[in-house]
């Protein structure tokens, strides 16, 4: 039986979802390569340069995620608690030894290497909670098992504010949705796009229109369901706790958030013009993706990038590279690969026959969206700022790592679907 | 497969939504705008100008009368500024540390990435000593460009100066001016600006985020190189210009010559004049308050700008418009009894001459001679039908350029007074007639004009019966450009036929024993003119004369007025005889009556200042004052004729024909 299953190893990864990784990786390399400004009179490829490093990152990447293949994968779903308590032990280490890069305590220096825990809880994270639902099931009807689901994820995000870095935290706030795919109430998710939108609004709208608005949303549910009390009792409680969350917003937005973190919210919702300060990465990148137009600028033709105009370029902000050199239809080559890559890792997620499996295939491929999503976003200015690297394309080794090992694991689980785990 | 499989289209169409949104986003700002592109490409692009030289003026014999002089400006980029010696810095240009650190503070306040003046127009000395020790000022560098020079320092208002562009151009020129380009602002530096300034080349830099050069754009495809302005030749004759100046030293007035047959103007000279040098470069400032604090205002182009009544001047303009009219024929005599009633009022004349034909009356300035055809014109068609006449009379007057520009080649240009007769049943209602308006007659109260339109007049008379009009520049570029406006005949309606008789009493003038100009005769050359003498409400007399020379086949044609110069014969004409003689035979004769160019020069007629506060500085308000009393008396002189023409009178009295050598300038009497 084992004997088979080794034979037929090679026939059961998908090499499909392997492509797309090796052309994202492609991808990446190409554009950080474009990004390092002064490289035109290079005349020797320089591994000691950014573009020279990705390619070694890449390449130990692809090594590493190969090697995970030839693990058992039953290791994964046994291991899943250490691996978790490990990484959260790092990320309670890293808030002593670590190294504070951009405002943030999230490196770990090892020798010549800096490792980023944040970046590598989010598998731990992934691992504990499939291992979790597949255990004991739980449908998340009772408030237990979603305290527990809920603590499992919140513990790794909360140590990670600490650092802090809010940006890598939010990432945390994928995993609702394969809670939800595991049978968590869709209201979660709409209460959580509510919290979204009443937040912005409470901005944009004065807040005695948005209470008036929500009275006679209220209202109006009230009428049509005026027969039924249970449904007039919770619509009163709802629209009475999403007034007070209007209020509740202001006070936190004011105490909680750093001056850095309002200025990026209001620059988004153009609350706020500045040029030269807090706005200037958003202008300068939407100016770089922005003059790329239909077919771009052409490969290290691109002003913007080659002049250094776009701070953080070849890490959070590489997308206006590709915008800026390769235009609409780069963008969209880019965007089309991640969301096939998205609805692929889904139906995979979904061909398992263990939950494990498809609840950390979930996990993966949700973590990836809100990377792509959030990155993506901030670099065109629908989103605040929030500095998190694009998948397997940002310069750097902690990340392309970590999202190889999440998606690697991932394959692994799936060319083991005929097994039991 | 349980029911909660269906929620993975739930989750895979939000991944989808959010894709589309993603996309759409991208759609917009790298598709349907282009405001990206644009910032893009100003985030990248500086456009660096390079000037190109400004245009030579040559005059008419070929001479450079305005050129171009290199001068070198100290930039400074502040923030490619290391510390630096400030001391060897001071040194070599010859300043203090403390001055070098103001300089800089005043850079960095203005631009801290751009390069702005540190020093401008630094010596040549200076330029020479930093060259060798420049490597020690990294932000600094040297910039070299052309300033004005006028070799013969004359005929500052004529040249007008060049300056750096204010707002207020930048504004007007619809981007063609950018902070630090130069303008020509008066004369014909502003006239000529278009052909002078040459075409400005720009060169495309591309710059990183830090501000440090990158290499050229497109690799120079959009780069345009400096061309030069364009070469003028003026009409001007340098020589008479600067024996012109020459003589009106120390005398407040203008004269202007012009070639008849081609409206090129030869002379062009406004006194109290100025060194144009003077207006060159960094020490424009202090100049230009000194010349503006002058006393005898000479920012003022009085050729064109001067208004003066052309007093007895006028009257062979009269005299063909009446010929052309029928008002009189050239036989026509009137009897001078030494006056002439105008209703109750009394015009005097110098003499008394009994029966006086034209041609003497001209050569006399008989001012009862000029009523009496003053009366003849406008009484022609009845009393009751003056105003009509009168309205026929303006219009033929105005044909000669009275009450209008000329449309010079220079700013500023004024039109002089020449009422129509509107005016005056505003003032009289429908009850005026001759006598109200008399004084017009013999060019006195209510008609001005400039020295310009004077000289105009002449060219007129010269050519018998058109001019051209009159202009600075004859040649544009190497092509020698005319325009074609210069090369048009406007005839001021006047037959042929009407002229000898005219031009016969101006040769009188000056070449007969009556005449009022006999003591401005030149040797071997018949001149003809008509002097004139502008009754001056604030003090002595303006002297005023017109001619041309010779009668037959005239090659100048001039008018020059001598402010309190008193009689037209003492002043303006034996200026203008050096002035003809000098321009027709290269030379100027010994006179036979001792008057020199060197005693003419040398006679101060500067009017004494009043108020010692007004020698320093007279304010515009006092100024405005001053032309605003002179206006109003000078209505009311006209109303009250008596006195006016008393004094006007004087000036024709053949008494002043003495030599004036060794003499004080005539009092008014």
């Amino acid at each position: 039986m084992i004997q088979q299953q080794g034979s037929r190893f090679f026939f059961n990864v998908d090499w499909i979802t392997v492509l797309i990784y090796i052309a994202l990786c492609t991808i990446g390399f190409i554009n950080v390569y474009a990004s390092i400004p002064h490289h035109e009179g290079a005349t020797t490829f320089d591994f000691a340069s950014s573009y020279g490093k990705q390619l070694i990152y890449a390449i130990t990447g692809l090594i590493l995620g190969l090697s995970i293949l030839l693990f058992d994968g039953r290791l994964f779903n046994v291991f899943a608690p250490f691996i978790y308590g490990a990484t959260l032990f790092l990320l309670v280490v890293v808030l002593f030894v670590g190294r504070n890069v951009g405002g943030n305590q999230a490196w770990i220096p090892i020798g010549s290497f800096r490792l980023q825990p944040s970046e590598f809880a989010k598998f731990g994270t992934a691992l504990l909670l499939a291992r979790y639902v597949s255990t004991f099931n739980p449908k998340f009807r009772d408030i237990k098992s979603i305290v527990i689901a809920g603590l499992i994820v919140l513990a790794p995000l909360l140590l990670i504010m600490l650092q802090p870095d809010t940006g890598s935290a939010l990432v945390f706030l994928a995993f609702m949705f394969p809670l939800y795919r595991e049978g968590l109430s869709g209201y979660f998710l709409l209460i959580f796009l509510g919290m979204i939108v009443l937040f912005v609004a409470d901005f944009l709208v004065p807040t005695y229109i948005l209470i008036l608005i929500l009275t006679t949303i209220g209202g109006l549910f009230i009428y049509n369901n005026r027969r039924k009390q249970k449904i007039i009792i919770s619509t009163v409680l709802v629209t009475i706790i999403a007034i007070a969350y209007l209020f509740v917003v202001k006070i936190a937005y004011e105490k909680v958030l750093a001056p850095h973190q309002r200025s990026r919210i209001e620059l988004m919702l153009g609350l706020k013009a500045d040029n030269k300060g807090a706005g200037y990465n958003v202008i300068q990148s939407q100016i770089a993706i922005g003059s790329g137009q239909a077919t771009g600028r052409g490969f290290l033709q691109g002003t913007q990038t080659k002049y250094g105009y776009v701070p953080a370029q070849s890490t959070d902000f590489i997308f206006s590279t590709i915008g800026e050199e390769w235009g609409f239809v780069g963008c969209s080559v880019v965007i089309g690969l991640y969301i096939f890559l998205l609805l692929r890792l889904i139906n995979l997620a979904e061909r398992q026959r263990s939950t494990f499996s498809r609840v950390y295939g979930y996990s993966v491929a949700c973590i990836f969206f809100f990377h792509v999503f959030i990155n993506i976003g901030m670099t065109i200015g629908i989103i605040p700022v929030i500095g998190i690297p694009l998948p397997f394309i940002s310069y750097g080794g902690s990340s392309l790592w970590s999202f190889t090992i999440l998606l690697f694991i991932f394959l692994k689980l799936d060319s083991n679907r005929m097994g039991f785990i | 497969m349980d029911q909660l499989f269906n929620r993975k289209y739930i989750v895979q169409g939000l991944f989808i939504v959010v894709a589309l949104i993603l996309l759409g986003k991208l759609f917009y700002i790298q598709i349907i705008s282009d405001k990206a592109f644009s910032s893009a490409e100003s985030n990248v692009l500086r456009k660096i100008y390079k000037y190109p030289a400004r245009g030579a003026i040559l005059d008419r014999n070929m001479k450079v009368i305005v050129q171009n002089e290199p001068v070198y400006d100290l930039m400074v980029t502040p923030n490619e500024v290391k510390p630096f010696d400030t001391l060897a810095m001071a040194n070599a240009l010859e300043i203090t540390i403390d001055d070098v650190r103001k300089k800089l503070k005043k850079a960095k306040a203005q631009s801290s990435y751009q390069a702005t003046f540190f020093e401008r127009q630094i010596s040549v000395q200076s330029y020479a000593r930093l060259q060798e020790i420049m490597y020690r000022f990294p932000g600094f560098r040297t910039q070299d460009r052309t300033i004005r020079h006028y070799p013969d320092s004359i005929a500052g208002q004529l040249f007008g100066y060049v300056k750096e562009v204010s707002p207020d151009d930048i504004e007007k020129s619809e981007g063609y001016y950018k902070p630090g380009d130069f303008i020509g602002k008066s004369g014909l530096e502003r006239s000529y600006e278009d052909f002078l300034r040459g075409e400005k080349g720009v060169i495309n830099t591309l710059y990183d985020a830090k501000n440090i050069a990158q290499g050229s754009y497109a690799n120079g495809k959009y780069d345009i190189n400096a061309v030069s302005g364009d070469r003028l030749i003026s009409s001007l004759d340098i020589r008479i210009q600067r024996l012109g100046e020459e003589l009106m030293k120390n005398k407040v007035g203008a004269i202007v010559a012009i070639e008849p047959s081609t409206g090129e103007i030869l002379a062009f000279v406004s006194s109290p004049g100025y060194d144009p040098n003077q207006l060159v470069g960094k020490d424009w400032g202090k100049n230009y308050m000194s010349l503006i604090a002058n006393p005898y205002r000479p920012q003022i182009v009085r050729p064109i700008a001067g208004q003066y009544s052309p007093g007895s001047s006028f009257k062979p303009v009269d005299a063909l418009v009446a010929l052309q009219d029928g008002a009189i024929d050239p036989n026509t005599t009137f009897f001078c009894p030494g006056y002439y009633m105008a209703g109750n009022h009394k015009v005097k004349c110098e003499h008394i001459d009994g029966t006086i034909n034209m041609q003497r009356g001209i050569a006399r300035s008989c001012n009862t001679y000029f009523c009496h055809v003053f009366q003849n014109i406008i009484t022609k068609n009845g009393m009751k039908n003056q105003r009509q006449t009168y309205t026929h009379w303006h219009e033929q007057i105005a044909k000669w350029g009275f009450g209008q520009k000329l449309g010079i080649d220079m700013p500023f240009e004024k039109k002089g007074i020449f009422y129509q007769a509107d005016h005056y049943d505003k003032i009289y209602g429908k009850r005026w007639g001759y006598t109200t308006v008399i004084s017009q007659a013999i060019g006195q109260g209510e008609i001005t004009s400039t020295p310009l339109q004077m000289a105009n007049v002449m060219a007129a008379i010269a050519n018998r019966g058109y001019y051209l009009k009159p202009h600075l520049i004859k040649g544009i570029g190497d092509k020698n450009v005319v325009k074609k406006e210069y090369v048009v005949k406007n005839y001021v309606g006047v037959d042929e036929k009407y002229f000898p008789i005219v031009i016969n009493g101006m040769r009188d003038a000056v070449n007969s024993p009556w005449g009022t100009a006999k003591e401005s005769q030149i040797p071997n050359i018949v001149m003809c003119g008509k002097t004139g003498t502008v009754q001056n409400p604030h003090g002595k007399n303006h002297s005023v004369f017109i001619g041309f020379a010779p009668m037959d086949n005239p090659k100048i044609a001039i008018a020059v007025i001598v402010e309190n110069g008193g009689f037209g014969g003492s002043y303006a004409a034996p200026i203008s005889s050096f002035m003809v003689e000098k321009y027709l035979t290269d030379s100027i004769k010994p006179r036979s009556n001792g008057y020199t160019v060197k005693a003419f020069s040398e006679t101060n007629l500067l009017p004494a200042l009043i108020d010692k506060t007004k020698k320093v500085k007279p304010t515009k308000l006092d100024s405005l004052k001053l032309k605003k009393a002179d206006s109003l008396k000078r209505v009311k002189d006209s109303l009250k004729i008596k006195p006016a023409i008393l004094k006007q009178t004087v000036a024709t009295k053949p008494k002043v024909n003495q030599p004036i050598i060794n003499r004080k300038p005539v009092t008014n009497k």
